[in-house]
């Protein structure tokens, strides 16, 4: 998608040529111009198109192959099952139950990091003393290695650990709960946990779009007597559209293919009753730990073409005027 | 042996499979004859899983080291891998490569007789003799059709490690030899408001174990066998092993929470709760004298006060009480390695070796000659009880392979976690043997 996008771009721009030659000397001095851009294209793209082709289409290839095989990992894959790894998948409770969870984090991501974000996107915008500070804050969990954070609340969430003990000395000892062993509670904290470490990255963003939000339009609104709210309401978060859907696109592309934070923080047990696993987990508990080769790609390519679909209809619907021409719509 | 061409193998081969298919035609080098040992330089490169640093990891630099100085044509290359991805991702991807290592941890059961079937594995069966009369039984597990193709470095049961001063105070006159005797023993643990038994259900096996041996006792002995040659599970004490620990599960003998609590390694870990005094049992193989030390705040005191007994009967069960569970930790050599390698192998298992194995407190030897090495109380009784079962049964996840293993394995812990049948653990081992 990215190499033919960079082909196209430049090609489009091909249209100055100087000006005050005969015809003849003119179309072979476009011709050459032609000619140059085009070596310049290939010379320029071709080490990135063999790189994508070599990592990222033949290992993607390799994997839709083995995909159809039953192949334990040992020996070259011989046992051609055509597409039973699919169904086994779409039959075993627990592969269902990681779609659900990936919904879960799907939806739970966007709907509560969202206005979250926006919120504190909105009021750090604001002038006040210690912004900077705050603004650092936000986005200290964004920074922090997945893994960090994944054991760090794993350390905090065990049984009598440091939130329980805070749950209790604040008196609130009835909310405390098995965080990370009870099977219904489980991917609410994982919920949680992501929604600590991510909210930061919407707030950064956020805050990028709202730098680009005109003061003329801002200072107008207020002159013809809009109170901050309507500001807000009226101005800012239309114009914040853009980054709020771009937002949307990679929180949603994130949640779907999930896996460090749950991998670290869940328990191995909680996870391979499906209480906290995700298709990526699941790939991974059923490609190397059960040794299900061939099974394991099928969940990776189904994998892959939910996040795809996924991908190309926000981007065919929700993105559209934001991306103009750049991959799905037309080019002008 | 290129290390680096190797890792950029394995690591290219894990990111994408690329490499798979390329990888499978080997290097097919002729076993040299006796009399070319030790006349070219070669290396061996040799991966095992004392990962951490420890007594185990330093005592195997030194053997390498001690082989080297008698062998000078031999270089070894050592490279330390946690367990699981030595055994998951990093030793089925070499082995799938051109270039694996020399020589590897091997666990014998199911995946080695896959390893086996696609003959990545050197046939030592002639040059071993020996060695294996010496081992004796134990060196069975690393047999595929009566051909060796690999030596235990270290072989133990399963039994129950216990605080003896718990028991003092519970009142618990002698360690439990049938579980009316655990039940009660619980029971009067309970009573002195200790946890009577540690679990360590989160990382799944430790919880397994105890339906293994529920199957132990529930089973006979060719039921066993005939499960581990044919994968066939349709005996009806597989399901009676796990109504057994149903029953058991209901009596509460375990810490609350106990599906998030994980096995060894760190304080909160279910061996970290038996050596701390915050548990009096836990059922766990010889290797857990190790483990404990390492996750202990007072060694000493820990010494003091740690037994261990074997797993107890089960009254009216067909099982043979005296059968075991047990494994061990062994090597293997590629099927292209050069012929130090066994030389090697067979140095490693040589008492002397062995002895000092021992003295590292980290498992139980299994050459004969090697005992004098076994200082610790609770290792010398796993070692007369070893050497009295009358079989070892070799783990069952190891038993039946990693397919049939981890889907046995989740469905125990389903029962543990309050949503599994006893029924549903047979059928699940059933669906994977077909996966």
């Amino acid at each position: 998608m990215t190499s033919a996008n960079q082909i196209r771009m430049p090609a489009g721009g091909a249209s100055a040529s100087p000006a005050g030659h005969h015809k003849a000397g003119r179309d072979s001095a476009r011709r050459a111009d032609t000619r140059r851009k085009w070596y310049e294209i290939i010379g320029l793209t071709t080490p990135a198109v063999v790189i994508y082709v070599m990592f990222v289409l033949v290992p993607m290839g390799f994997a839709v192959y083995y995909s159809l095989f039953r192949w334990r990992g040992v020996g070259p894959p011989t046992e051609f099952v055509g597409l039973r790894n699919y169904t086994l998948a779409f039959q075993d409770p627990i592969f269902l139950d990681a779609l659900r969870n990936n919904a879960i984090i799907v939806f739970g991501s966007l709907l509560i990091q969202g206005p979250i974000a926006l919120g504190v996107a909105l009021l750090l915008n604001r002038r006040f003393r210690g912004r900077a500070v705050f603004r650092l804050l936000v986005f200290v969990p964004y920074v922090l290695a997945e893994v960090t954070v994944g054991i760090m609340w794993k350390l905090l969430l065990t049984g009598d650990g440091t939130v329980d003990a805070l749950l209790r000395s604040l008196g609130m000892g009835g909310f405390v709960q098995a965080w990370l062993a009870d099977l219904d509670v489980v991917i609410w904290t994982l919920l949680a946990v992501l929604t600590w470490k991510y909210v930061g990255f919407a707030i950064i963003l956020l805050l990028a779009g709202l730098s680009n939000v005109p003061d003329e339009l801002i200072e107008a609104a207020a002159i013809d007597g809009a109170s901050w709210w309507q500001i807000q309401r009226h101005v800012t978060i239309p114009l914040l559209g853009p980054t709020i859907r771009i937002w949307m696109f990679l929180s949603m592309i994130g949640s779907l293919q999930i896996f460090d934070m749950i991998w670290v923080t869940s328990v191995p047990a909680v996870r391979s009753l499906g209480a906290s696993a995700t298709m990526a987990t699941y790939m991974v508990d059923n490609g190397f730990f059960a040794r299900l080769w061939g099974y394991g790609n099928a969940v990776a390519v189904i994998l892959f073409a939910i996040s795809f679909v996924a991908a190309l209809l926000f981007q065919r619907f929700l993105l559209r005027r934001d991306i103009q021409g750049a991959i799905t719509g037309r080019a002008k | 042996m290129a290390t680096k061409q190797r890792r950029s193998a394995v690591l290219a081969l894990l990111m994408t499979g690329v490499l798979v298919v390329a990888g499978c035609s080997g290097g097919g080098e002729e076993a040299a004859p006796q009399s070319e040992l030790y006349k070219d330089p070669v290396t061996l490169t040799w991966w095992h899983n004392a990962s951490q640093d420890g007594p185990g990891k330093t005592y195997w630099e030194k053997v390498a080291k001690d082989f080297s100085a008698l062998h000078s044509t031999v270089k070894i290359e050592i490279e330390a891998i946690e367990t699981n991805q030595l055994q998951r991702t990093r030793l089925p991807a070499a082995l799938l490569s051109s270039d694996p290592p020399d020589i590897f941890q091997a666990w014998g059961g199911g995946e080695m007789t896959e390893q086996v079937e696609a003959d990545y594995l050197k046939d030592i069966t002639d040059q071993t003799k020996t060695e294996v009369g010496n081992i004796g039984s134990a060196a069975e597990i690393w047999q595929v059709k009566g051909k060796q193709y690999g030596l235990p470095y270290r072989m133990g049961i399963e039994g129950i490690w216990y605080n003896k001063d718990m028991f003092a105070a519970a009142g618990i006159a002698a360690p439990p030899t049938t579980f009316e005797e655990l039940n009660a023993a619980v029971t009067k643990l309970k009573a002195t408001n200790v946890i009577p038994i540690a679990v360590g259900a989160g990382d799944k096996w430790p919880a397994a174990h105890w339906w293994y041996n529920m199957a132990l006792r529930a089973c006979s002995v060719d039921a066993l066998k005939k499960a581990s040659a044919e994968k066939n599970f349709d005996d009806p004490c597989f399901v009676k092993a796990g109504q057994d620990l149903k029953s058991f599960i209901d009596t509460k003998p375990f810490q609350p929470n106990f599906i998030a609590t994980p096995g060894q390694n760190d304080p909160t870990s279910a061996n970290g709760m038996l050596a701390n005094g915050k548990a009096a049992m836990e059922l766990m193989g010889d290797w857990n004298r190790g483990t404990l030390d390492t996750v202990t705040t007072d060694k000493a005191k820990l010494a003091s006060f740690l037994g261990w007994f074997p797993v107890p009967a089960i009254a009216g069960s067909p099982g043979d009480p005296k059968a075991a569970l047990g494994g061990g930790d062994g090597f293997s050599c590629a099927k292209n390695a050069p012929a130090e390698c066994v030389e090697f192998l067979k140095y490693l298992v040589s008492p002397e070796v062995q002895k000092g194995y021992a003295e590292t407190g980290t498992g139980l030897p299994v050459a004969k000659g090697a005992e004098a090495g076994v200082k610790d109380p609770a290792l010398k009784s796993i070692l007369d009880a070893t050497t009295g079962a009358s079989y070892v049964q070799l783990w069952l996840d190891t038993a039946y392979g990693s397919t049939v293993g981890n889907a046995m394995n989740d469905a125990i812990v389903a029962i543990f976690a309050g949503n599994g049948t006893p029924e549903k653990v047979v059928s699940a081992m059933k669906a994977a043997a077909s996966k």
